[in-house]
């Protein structure tokens, strides 16, 4: 199993928000144990989704220079399950970044139906440990992250910064 | 029109309830964020963001929780206390803050003490002052 848990950025407008969907299958084998009889995608991978989907924005936001790690839920709030079939899309908000830490929210719809609203914090954490030291390579945004960005141009064509994450 | 204090304290009391996850009562004048709220160190830039939004504001850097930068100079601080020049340095940049019982035993492991929710009634209230 890969550690991703989404498939790709529908919209994406640099520093501000973006978008990503992913088609949730019973290819998935957790949903087997999630519950037997009654698949669900976990709650906890619905928040991993949209950390995804938020840090790559905010990484995005200093073109993958920073380390972006989440540091904070500030709010995590489910409405309804997530069900093998579903196409779930992930909207994702800047509300404040600054040289150490941004804040996001984000939501998380099915179609029409809106199945949680949940806000993140992400810390870089090069900047904010105290001199803590960390390996100069970028362990966050490996090529897997940034390859989903691939082929996208950017969002509306007027407000993207996107490179094509060519390395 | 200025805000008064109490509008101050109650907007302050929404931010907390919302980046902390406290109750409206746990939040008074008195209660200080790490002892009393739980905070954490990444919840005071969550306080910070959300303050600049609350009252549209900047708030720099260490402006309102300088504590960390002060910790890591030995020029402030000697065998976990912080010395004269540290206490003056920290007196300096956060003049909002009542230092009264701290300075009879300036422990660095108390500094976290200080930071109560009427230092950032304080705070804020200065900066709308000058704004």
């Amino acid at each position: 199993m890969r550690w991703i848990w989404i498939d790709k950025f529908v919209e994406f407008h640099s520093g501000k928000c973006a978008v990503a969907v992913k088609n949730v299958t019973l290819a998935e084998e957790h949903l087997h144990d999630h519950f037997p009889g009654f698949p669900v995608m976990p709650e906890t991978l619905c928040i991993e989704a949209m950390a995804q989907t938020s840090g790559i924005l905010v990484g995005e936001a200093n073109r993958f220079e920073e380390k972006v790690i989440l540091a904070k839920i500030t709010k995590c709030v489910f409405f309804d399950y997530v069900k093998p079939g579903d196409t779930i899309k992930l909207d994702a908000t800047i509300e404040s970044i600054t040289p150490e830490a941004a804040s996001t929210s984000g939501k998380i719809t099915c179609g029409e139906k809106l199945i949680a609203e949940i806000d993140l914090m992400f810390s870089h954490i090069d900047q904010n440990l105290a001199g803590k030291e960390f390996p100069e390579e970028n362990f966050v945004f490996t090529d897997t992250f940034k390859s989903l960005l691939r082929g996208l141009s950017s969002g509306d064509g007027s407000s993207g910064t996107l490179e094509s994450g060519a390395d | 029109m200025a805000m008064s204090r109490d509008e101050i304290f109650q907007e302050v009391q929404e931010v907390l309830v919302d980046a902390l996850g406290v109750e409206d009562d746990e939040v008074t004048t008195e209660a200080t964020l790490m002892g009393d709220l739980g905070a954490e160190s990444i919840d005071f830039l969550d306080i910070v963001f959300r303050l600049e939004k609350a009252f549209g504001i900047k708030i720099p850097r260490e402006e309102l929780f300088p504590a960390e930068s002060l910790m890591n100079n030995p020029d402030f601080v000697s065998n976990g206390k912080l010395t004269e020049i540290g206490l003056a340095e920290l007196r300096d940049k956060v003049p909002h803050t009542d230092f009264s019982t701290f300075e009879n035993d300036p422990d660095i492991n108390k500094l976290g003490d200080l930071f109560t929710v009427g230092a950032i009634i304080n705070y804020v209230e200065t900066k709308l002052a000058a704004a």
